[in-house]
């Protein structure tokens, strides 16, 4: 009795607390598949919970972008953005997002093990709450491999325009690009930032990547390297792996997947900075409800991108519509992860301005 | 141009060589896609020729000639290239059975001037024919898109199960998509709430100072008519950024100052935002209006004793209505189609329509959006019906007939 | 003499004021009116559009950022001879040191280095690299910084690197627009981007040229319909007009994607001319991802900017003019070159204007259709701003492409009048 008395005083005063807040947050995302895979993971169990109204805003792409303009125009209309980790960095170095200390603001595990130690070296930068870890990767038409020969395996299959003619799809920017034209071109995994710091490295690596330009598709939404393969427009193209895995177990397309050398990235939550204390108060409970244990296995039901704690690995399940197993489709799956490496955010911080410039020289050149 | 110019019979010696080019010049295509184009050229050219001489000499009924050659097409289609070739066929076989008879008949002098020569003729169909294919090009790319939005599967691909014509291949779920999905709905009721009001802002606004820019005697007008103009020749990426800040300034002192409510400030924003893109549309359409207007019904309105805000709606307002109404469908569809600024202007709850397209083309490539562009498509068509309604509507009322 | 004007009698009106005095009056209280009609839209463009506008265009020479960051440094390197070959002396290391402890407290450092980054690449690094050093750092305790500092990055050792600050730490800079037409300002003055980073030029020529070929192209595609449209029976025009406002009024993005449809390798005119056996199957035509895509796809969807001011030109255009010259003998050619052409070249003005100022200003299109040898300088705009985050090169760009813009239209007001244009 006296239990039930008092979850009904803490829901009310939950729910006087709600009402007082404003009801509606805004949260800033992808888009696409993902967007609906935080939908049902995150939002939804949320508003139910709170009963906050929570608009979707799928501008992540020019994140930083409009961050810098509300920053400076006093006027931050966004809650709580998803970035992906190179952009949190640089958002975070510039002040437009404020930090959050995780084991103050987000749930432990449940075991207890504090939030810190359950992200683990997850948490890359001071501003940063990740939430998935996804990886960029290759998709190559299954009907399009020549007659008598391998079906492409890795990264390096790309760059060999004679085993496996057509067209290829990259990213229209340096990270990961970069990386894979040193990688293929014989430099050694731990060597390849060390090489790219230098001059020498930057023009192997764009000498490299001249050898398949003109027979390369430049993207700049993840989505187009998707409608290509399924147009057969290109032979194999670098995308997300939750695209793919979309693509290839729930649309049925003739694509399979290219894994070694695949590129881990992390994405997640941050909070823009110059948010009243009430909105930023509420940004910070979404984000301990939405990046808690369960939260963050649970997505896993709807997209193949792999849970940035450590205690919700155990916890993914199966896909929420198909029933079939999510683990096989994880990029951190030991069958998919022989050859990866991990996108270095720090140092892409340091030099994506001098690399972006020199990228986008060569790529109108 | 009425019928009036006399028809009569035309020798073989003109009509079967025609014929005979057409003939060659469909038979180029099936011959390429059989290997020989030109073999296909002499087959075809002979085919027709030979079918137009049966035609005229032997048979002479051209409702017979008309079937005969359709099915016959159509089957001979379906032989060389399955369904599409069925079609293509029957296609092919409606115009060559009118092609002979409208040659041979001679009806295609009928609406042209008697004394026209035959390479005039020749050349005011060639004409027409460069025409269609303008056309054509014009409205092909809208024509072939639009199938797309009942494609059965995510993506803007004609799979083979489409091209079969097979109903598997075919699903409304883009459409159900765009009907029950809170985001599509949510950003299809903010176009109808921002667009219409932008319009009326930038059309009232609009109607008024190019009115005030039609009178003699302005000072400072090619100036002012610049100002007015340069949303539309500043390139919008600039105007976006620019507006943001701006509108950000607005925001905050609507907000902090007056105490309004976050989101209707942030509908103010992006309406206001709209307003000044859809200006230079309406500027353009009603001054030019003006420049036709007969400046002494205003006068005799004045004389008669009405004051200047009655002339205004009584005389001027139903005279350059056309040009005001199609500024204001230049200035709606501005709105309706804008992206750049209301991304920047906007927040998540203004989102409009093509905001949600442009993410759904660039995060998911979802049919859906050929979906709402079909809708909107069947939309246009009924507005351009109303439109060329209300255009011979106001010409009945200036006393001009219609033709 | 007051005398005799008076006698000679100014003529008066009817309530008996000078007839030129009134009509004077009459024609001030016309223009005031007018004006009047004309204020609250001018008003409105001139608040919320042209000075937000030219805000954003100030920024192209806006550089407070130095000064504002590094205020003690700034006023430390005035004393430093920036020629002298020699590293600057221990005070402006201690101003430097304390104005990034400073900096890096509010976070201000990178954003510094990102944009001497713009001038000097390689030195957004460095501040990166050594705020993380410095913010440790006590301002007290542990000066003196020149060796510090030098330590800690010997970036801070090259002379080249406090020359760029100081180049840099005027409030005013004309290195954006510097930047814009790849020149830089360096320490010794003005002088070129290196090879392999001079695109913008190119850029803007392409984007001219481009520009150009569309309006011809439309030009081209849009007289003969315009001419039919024109010259037939106004209910048949009408009808045909839906054709050309049909596509004009479906979203410009769904047009896009559909010439995507149409241009692909596997695409529709691709897959139809295999079919018809024009083109092998291993030989498909490349027209999307280049140039041709863009000129196809913005001819399309400039097409009616052009026919919509042509056609209502050519409606105006009397037939019995070119009656008269045929019954007085000229030729079909002659009657069109001699008489009708001239007549309706208004239209086509009106229409190239249009057409070309929208084109050079687009971004969309060109971004999905045109790989990276179609793309326009609007892109490069765009790309500035929402992912470089350059956004005073960004504005300088927009600078140059307004000016350009203007010219034009202020050349078609001498030659044909901006009444003169004229939209359906």
């Amino acid at each position: 009795m006296k239990v039930t008395k008092t979850t009904l005083l803490a829901s009310a005063v939950a729910a006087i607390a709600g009402g007082a807040m404003a009801e509606e947050m805004t949260i800033v995302s992808w888009g696409g598949a993902y967007s609906k895979s935080q939908l049902k993971a995150y939002h939804e169990p949320y508003s139910e919970k709170t009963g906050v109204t929570i608009l979707n805003d799928d501008s992540s792409p020019e994140g930083v972008a409009k961050l810098r303009a509300m920053n400076e125009a006093g006027n931050v209309t966004w809650d709580v953005v998803d970035l992906e980790a190179a952009d949190n960095i640089r958002a975070c170095d510039e002040g437009l997002i404020i930090e959050i200390d995780p084991d103050v603001h987000l749930a432990p595990a449940p075991d207890g093990t504090p939030a810190s130690e359950d992200f683990g070296d997850q948490l890359v930068s001071p501003c940063y709450i990740p939430t998935i870890v996804y990886s960029t990767t290759f998709g190559y038409r299954t009907d399009m491999v020549p007659e008598g020969v391998e079906p492409p395996t890795g990264a390096c299959d790309v760059f060999d325009l004679e085993k496996y003619p057509g067209k290829r799809a990259l990213n229209k920017r340096p990270i990961a690009n970069m990386e894979w034209a040193l990688l293929c071109d014989g430099v050694a995994y731990e060597d390849v930032y060390d090489t790219l710091e230098t001059e020498e490295g930057v023009e192997r690596a764009l000498a490299k990547l001249d050898t398949i330009k003109d027979q390369t598709i430049w993207w700049s939404a993840a989505a187009e390297p998707v409608q290509l393969l399924a147009d057969g427009e290109i032979f194999m193209g670098s995308t997300y792996n939750g695209r793919l895995f979309s693509m290839i177990v729930e649309q049925n397309q003739p694509v399979g997947m290219a894994w070694d050398w695949q590129m881990f990235d992390l994405d997640g939550w941050a909070i823009p900075a110059g948010l009243s204390p009430e909105r930023e108060a509420r940004a910070l409970d979404y984000i301990r409800f939405s990046s808690d244990t369960q939260r963050l296995a649970d997505q896993a039901k709807y997209i193949s991108y792999g849970p940035a704690r450590k205690s919700s690995a155990p916890l993914v399940d199966k896909h929420a519509d198909l029933g079939i197993d999510m683990a096989p489709h994880m990029p951190t799956d030991p069958r998919n992860a022989k050859n990866t490496f991990v996108n270095n955010y720090e140092w892409w911080a340091d030099y994506r301005d001098d690399l972006d410039a020199r990228f986008q020289a060569w790529l109108s050149q | 141009m009425a019928a009036l110019t006399p028809i009569s019979r035309k020798p073989l010696s003109m009509v079967l060589p025609t014929v005979a080019a057409a003939g060659g010049f469909l038979g180029m295509f099936v011959g390429a896609g059989q290997g020989s184009a030109l073999l296909g050229i002499l087959i075809g050219a002979a085919l027709m020729a030979a079918l137009a001489w049966v035609y005229i000499t032997v048979l002479d009924n051209e409702r017979v000639a008309r079937w005969i050659t359709i099915l016959g097409m159509g089957v001979i289609g379906f032989l060389f290239a399955g369904f599409t070739g069925l079609i293509v066929g029957l296609l092919a076989g409606w115009f060559f059975a009118f092609f002979i008879f409208w040659l041979y008949e001679g009806r295609y002098r009928q609406r042209l001037l008697p004394y026209l020569t035959g390479q005039q003729v020749f050349g005011h169909y060639l004409f027409r024919v460069i025409c269609g294919a303008i056309f054509v090009f014009l409205i092909t790319p809208i024509l072939v898109v639009l199938p797309l939005s009942f494609n059965a599967q995510d993506f803007f691909t004609f799979t083979p199960e489409m091209l079969r014509l097979d109903p598997e291949g075919y699903s409304l779920k883009h459409y159900r998509d765009f009907f029950t999905n809170n985001e599509w709905q949510r950003s299809f009721k903010n176009s109808l709430i921002i667009a219409p009001i932008a319009t009326i802002i930038s059309v009232s606004l609009g109607t008024l100072a190019a009115i005030g820019l039609s009178q003699s005697h302005v000072p400072g007008r090619r100036a002012i008519m610049g100002i007015l103009i340069s949303p539309m020749i500043v390139p919008l990426i600039i105007s976006a950024t620019g507006m943001f800040f701006f509108y950000s300034d607005i925001g905050r002192f609507m907000e902090g100052t007056l105490g309004m409510d976050k989101n209707f400030v942030g509908y103010i924003k992006v309406v206001l935002a709209h307003a000044v893109l859809g200006i230079p549309f309406v500027i353009i359409t009603v001054t030019a209006t003006l420049v036709g207007f007969d400046r002494s019904l205003t006068r005799a309105a004045a004389n008669m004793g009405a004051g200047p805000v009655r002339t205004f709606f009584k005389i001027q307002m139903p005279l350059i209505l056309p040009g005001v109404i199609s500024g204001g469908l230049f200035a709606f569809i501005t709105s309706f189609d804008e992206v750049v600024v209301v991304l920047f202007v906007g927040s998540a709850s203004q989102k409009t329509l093509p905001w949600q397209m442009f993410t759904g083309l660039r995060e998911q490539i979802s049919p859906t959006i050929l979906a709402v562009a079909t809708i909107l498509v069947v939309i246009s068509i009924a507005l351009l019906t109303t439109v060329e309604l209300l255009r011979r509507r106001s010409e009945r009322l200036r006393g001009l007939s219609p033709a | 003499m007051t005398d005799a004007s008076q006698n000679a009698g100014p003529m008066l009106a009817a309530d008996g004021t000078p007839l030129k005095q009134s009509l004077a009056r009459s024609l001030r209280r016309q223009k005031l009116r007018a004006l009047l009609l004309i204020a609250p839209l001018l008003l409105f463009v001139l608040f919320s559009f042209i000075i937000p506008i030219a805000s954003m265009l100030f920024r192209s020479v806006e550089n407070g950022i130095v000064e504002k960051t590094l205020p003690l440094t700034v006023v430390a390197l005035e004393n430093w001879d920036e020629k002298s070959g020699e590293l600057p002396d221990e005070a402006v290391y201690d101003a430097f040191v304390n104005d990034m402890i400073v900096a890096v407290a509010e976070k201000k450092h990178t954003r510094l280095g990102s944009r001497l980054n713009y001038e000097e690449p390689g030195i957004s690094s460095l501040f990166r690299k050594s705020g993380r050093k410095i913010r440790k750092w006590d301002p007290e305790a542990d000066a003196p910084f020149k060796e510090k500092l030098i330590d800690a990055d010997k970036g801070w050792g090259d002379v080249e690197n406090w020359r760029v600050i100081k180049t840099h730490s005027r409030n005013v800079t004309p290195g954006y627009f510097l930047a814009a037409v790849d020149l830089r300002l360096t320490p010794d003055g003005v002088a070129a981007q290196p090879e392999d980073k001079q695109i913008l030029v190119k850029l803007f020529g392409r984007t001219l040229f481009m520009s150009l070929i569309i309006t011809g192209s439309c030009i081209l595609l849009a007289y003969p319909v315009s001419y039919l449209l024109a010259n037939l029976p106004m209910r048949v025009s009408n009808m045909l007009m839906i054709l050309v406002l049909l596509p004009f009024w479906t979203s410009l993005l769904v047009r896009t994607s559909a010439w995507k449809v149409m241009l692909q390798q596997q695409g529709v005119i691709n897959e139809t001319l295999v079919w018809l056996g024009l083109v092998a199957d291993d030989a498909r035509l490349v027209i999307i991802n280049n140039q041709i895509g863009t000129i196809v796809a913005m001819t399309h969807i400039l097409l009616p900017f052009m026919i919509l001011p042509m056609y209502s030109v050519m409606q105006t255009i009397p037939p019995s003019y070119t009656r008269a010259a045929k019954s007085m003998g000229a030729t079909n050619w002659t009657t069109f070159w001699r008489i009708y052409f001239p007549q309706s070249i208004p239209g086509i003005g009106a229409g190239s204007i249009l057409v070309f100022i929208l084109a050079i200003g687009y971004y969309i299109t060109p971004e999905i259709v045109g790989g990276t040898k179609g793309v326009f300088i609007s892109n490069r705009i765009a790309y500035h701003i929402s992912s470089s985050l350059n956004w005073g090169l960004a504005a300088a760009l927009g600078t140059i492409l307004l000016a350009v813009v203007m010219l034009l239209y202020w050349c078609y007001d001498k030659i044909v009048g901006i009444d003169n244009v004229k939209l359906g």
